[in-house]
């Protein structure tokens, strides 16, 4: 009898450690990346880095400035489709959780969430790049757009849940119009919440490239016209990773020190944010 | 919160409107790799001259030629011109403009960077996947004073539709005719064997983290990555090294008015014997989709300076300038390009 | 007794109302209009090669521009196998997570590290993964395939299978973890009363309550898997053919002779290695190298199906994750 006791403790055990292992052993990638990543990625940034546009092949002093600006760019375009239809949608998603259209439409945001990004990249092509026969940073943007909505809309939809009704039923038992109500007194409280949303919509889409692929196209040049061809930094990583060039090589490694500085810093804040 | 999202909203859309007004002369064209590297670094000088940007994206042959079809750009690049057939397909008159020749190297990963002879024969059949080691007899047949290693040849072509493979297996298709047989000739083709990777670059880059890989690039990627380059036999029986010399040789047969014209295989017993033309591709008459003439324009002089001035920038990066019989008939092609039907140079 | 000046801010107010109203809906049903969209699209734009090829597709293995056939098979088998290796790799570490975090390690510092690592793993954009797959993945499974004795390629469905599973853990890790968490404390404490070690707490209580749960999540991680684009096109070596999987005969084989079966089993074993490291295409891969340059209608409306079928591949996988998990009311 106590042998079978300490055959169980032993498994117990064993599993306990195998448990621990293996949550240790998928740390290690990680770790890995990070780590490259700072080291190669630090060592390629300097004022030239950050400030130069690219240099033909083969030259020194090249740059990912109109890169840094076209990801800013994309984000911005994105955002001002995704945030104003997003924080609507939840706010009418929170609102009616009973009808029938409601979880039609909410069963729409989860499908839309799981459709894989280069698809998303065909649709941009389809609806923006042929009518306008031109690449351009708007249709990346509108790429973009449809992958931040769901996000958005998630989090608001979960946010306002979380306001108990008795603050609205009080607002509107005061006389406040409902859309006052919403707008002024629900909205500013679960504010974090939203920003939260938003700032997770930001990172997920900064560091996407297949949609770019055949929308925003790149660009040597420095390029503020929401109508034409634009660099980001994903689609030069991709670019410069898979080219035989040294110098290139090193460039992607502080592009891609600069995106991850950018997302990850990016989920850092939103955890910030969402202590308060 | 609100009024903050107005202004932001304000803010954006003014963006957007307002820089069309004030956006700087730009040009866009996609396509051949080949040319890359000199295409990038005369555009950088041309904007350094005339202040006017082109955005040239290297995305291969195939990928030009359907840009401008789909009207997406103002022109293509494409080292594989269209056949009268596929011009008409368009529904409109595309015209060829040659912008300089350059050569189809094969380079690959061995240590110590051997300088290797490539026999026709063998060359087919490391590609047909029918020589699979380094130290093959055949191979080491042809250098008697280069130790082989025994390892796999790791062969690497194109993954996307390129006028680069299009030079190199129209030369195979001449010379073997297993291939011919085989595999054929084509921008895209059915590889019996090896990797694939993207544009010239993406092929250059696989073979320099090989170790025992072989693959076809233009000469350019070889160089400036010091990566070695075989010497390959010509149809006199020669082994030639591929350079700006043996690269102009090679354009010594007959050019058509049209340019259109295959250079693989010359005849030159000095010429190396795997180059091409690369072209500029745009329609005839430049009033389609809304241009204004001043686009058109825009687009002439930058043509007509790339097969003028722009030549000094060819030989540095062991591209050939355009030869000089062929100098008329680019001038004439150049000039038929009409706006409205009438000729935008003069 | 309202006046006239209420009155009228008052049908002002209802007239807001109704606007404010209608624009909530409004932005719902532009939610509609895009899924519609997509299923409008994707298929308009590929009716060329449905028309063309019918089912013969999804079945065929050709795919050559110049003689325009094309199909989607070599695709479709590059896609599973990726992310199936995948999927089977990335259970144990998954779980192990989710044990971690839902039953050993609630709260606490420990916990909190974990937690924050798997969250960094998740938002790593993808073509990261891939960068870093080149430089560092890739040479690693090239010493590998020497010393397997196979071609040294360094890239192909294996490595990209690699990749994949540290891109997936957390997906199917965070759901694990939510589930085995939900699971009442009652049974757990109904169990250790009866001098059930941890061990078995887990496997007879918690793993069977949790189960759909965590089917759940990893069902959902395999539709992660096959949508994902960037860091499987830059790892998978881009060639548009089938996996070969074939087991050479060996020569002079003798159903009596040991040695036969010995050779027999050594080239199984080569068969298969070859075909899990060889290089391949999957349906996001060969859509991100070919879109831009299609050389006719045919091939881009070829591509456009190929976006069809991977499109509904990854619906169906979520529709029925997602079922799973509304099912168990656990969540």
């Amino acid at each position: 009898m106590k042998e079978r006791t300490y055959y169980r403790i032993a498994r117990d055990k064993i599993f306990i450690s195998t448990v621990v292992l293996l949550c240790a052993i998928s740390i290690v990638p990680l770790l890995l990346i990070l780590y490259y990543i700072a080291i190669n990625g630090i060592s390629a940034i300097n004022w030239e880095f950050l400030f130069n546009l690219p240099a033909p092949v083969g030259e020194e002093g090249g740059g990912v400035s109109n890169a840094i600006i076209g990801t800013l760019m994309l984000v911005v375009i994105a955002s001002i489709m995704a945030v104003p239809i997003g924080i609507l949608t939840g706010i009418y998603l929170s609102e009616n959780k009973d009808s029938r259209f409601a979880g039609m439409i909410r069963s729409t945001v989860e499908v839309i969430m799981g459709v894989p990004s280069i698809i998303l990249g065909i649709i941009a092509y389809a609806w923006v790049v042929l009518p306008m026969r031109q690449f351009s940073a708007l249709a990346g943007g509108v790429a973009l757009a449809i992958m931040m909505l769901p996000v958005i809309i998630r989090s608001t939809e979960e946010t306002l849940n979380l306001i108990p009704n008795e603050l609205k039923e009080a607002s509107l038992a005061l006389g406040v119009p409902y859309y006052r109500t919403m707008i002024k007194v629900i909205l500013p409280v679960g504010l974090s919440g939203i920003i939260t949303g938003i700032l997770l919509g930001v990172a997920r889409i900064a560091g996407e490239t297949a949609p770019l692929l055949f929308t925003a196209f790149g660009n040597q040049f420095m390029n503020l016209n929401i109508f034409k061809p634009v660099n980001s930094l994903p689609l030069m990583i991709y670019y410069y990773a898979t080219s035989p060039y040294e110098q290139w090589h090193v460039d992607a490694w502080g592009a891609s020190f600069l995106l991850a500085i950018f997302v990850l810093g990016l989920n850092f804040i939103t955890k910030l944010v969402a202590r308060r | 919160m609100k009024n903050a999202l107005r202004v932001l909203l304000i803010l954006g859309l003014a963006l957007g409107l307002a820089v069309p007004v004030l956006a700087v002369d730009e040009l866009s064209g996609a396509g051949a790799t080949f040319p890359y590297p000199l295409y990038s670094k005369m555009f950088d000088a041309y904007a350094s001259e005339t202040g006017v940007k082109v955005n040239y994206q290297g995305i291969g042959s195939s990928g030009g030629i359907k840009e401008l079809t789909n009207k997406t750009v103002d022109f293509g690049g494409t080292d594989a011109f269209m056949s009268d057939e596929k011009i008409a397909e368009t529904g409109a008159d595309i015209v060829h403009i040659p912008t300089c020749l350059g050569a189809v190297v094969l380079t690959y990963n061995l240590e110590g960077s051997p300088e290797l002879k490539i026999s026709q024969d063998v060359l087919a059949d490391i590609f047909l996947g029918k020589i699979t080691s380094w130290n093959d007899d055949a191979i080491a047949a042809l250098n008697p004073g280069v130790s082989l290693p025994d390892m796999d040849i790791v062969v690497v072509h194109r993954s996307d539709g390129s006028g680069t493979t299009n030079t190199f297996t129209v030369f195979l298709t001449k010379i073997n005719d297993e291939w011919a047989d085989t595999v054929g000739k084509g921008k895209t083709v059915e590889w019996p064997t090896g990797l694939g990777a993207a544009k010239n670059s993406g092929v250059a880059g696989m073979i320099k983290q090989t170790p025992g890989a072989i693959g076809y690039v233009e000469l350019a990627y070889a160089t400036e990555n010091g990566m070695p380059v075989a010497l390959i036999e010509n149809s006199s029986g020669n082994f030639i090294k591929p350079d700006l010399m043996s690269t102009s040789l090679s354009a010594e047969g007959d050019i058509p008015e049209d340019t259109r014209v295959y250079l693989a295989d010359t005849s030159a017993a000095e010429g190396y014997p795997i180059t091409t033309f690369t072209w500029i591709i745009l329609y005839k008459e430049q009033n389609y989709d809304g241009r204004t003439l001043e686009e058109a324009k825009a687009l002439m002089d930058l043509l007509w300076w790339v097969t003028h001035d722009g030549q000094v920038h060819c030989e540095p990066l062991l591209y050939a300038p355009i030869p000089e019989k062929a100098v008329g008939s680019v001038e004439n092609l150049l000039k038929s390009i009409t706006y409205d039907g009438k000729p935008i140079l003069d | 007794m309202t006046n006239k000046k209420d009155e009228k801010k008052g049908s002002r107010y209802e007239r807001n109302e109704s606007i404010f109203q209608w624009i909530l809906i409004v932005s719902s049903i532009i939610l509609l209009l895009i899924l519609i969209g997509i299923f409008v699209t994707l298929p308009l734009n590929s009716m060329d090669s449905i028309k063309e090829f019918g089912l013969r597709f999804v079945i065929s293995t050709d795919w050559s521009p110049q003689k325009e056939l094309f199909g989607a098979l070599p695709f479709i088998v590059g896609t599973l196998l990726t992310s199936f290796i995948a999927l089977l790799f990335s259970i144990p570490f998954a779980l192990s997570i989710a044990l971690f975090l839902g039953e050993y390690f609630t709260h606490g510092i420990i916990s909190t590290i974990l937690k924050s690592a798997v969250e960094l793993l998740a938002g790593i954009p993808s073509i990261i993964y891939g960068f870093w797959g080149i430089f560092v993945l890739v040479p690693v499974i090239r010493m590998l395939q020497i010393k397997l004795g196979i071609a040294p390629y360094g890239v192909g469905i294996f490595t990209s299978a690699v990749i994949l599973t540290i891109m997936i853990i957390p997906y199917s890790a965070s759901i694990g973890r939510e589930v085995i968490q939900l699971v009442p404390n009652d049974y757990k404490e109904a169990a250790y009363s009866m001098g059930a070690t941890r061990f078995e707490v887990i496997r007879q209580v918690i793993l069977p309550i949790a189960r759909s749960g965590v089917l759940a999540g990893i069902i959902l991680s395999l539709g992660r898997a096959l949508g994902e684009t960037m860091a499987v096109t830059m790892l998978i070596g881009n060639v548009n053919k089938l996996p070969d999987f074939s087991v050479a005969v060996p020569e002079g084989f003798s159903l009596f002779s040991f040695n036969s079966y010995v050779t027999l089993f050594d080239n199984i074993l080569k068969g298969f290695l070859d075909g899990v490291f060889s290089p391949s295409n999957t349906m996001a891969s060969i859509i991100a190298n070919e879109f831009t340059e299609t050389t006719t209608d045919l091939q881009l409306s070829s591509i456009v199906e190929i976006g069809l079928v991977l499109f509904i591949m990854t619906l169906i996988i979520n529709l029925i994750g997602r079922y799973i998990i509304k099912k168990t009311s656990v969540m």
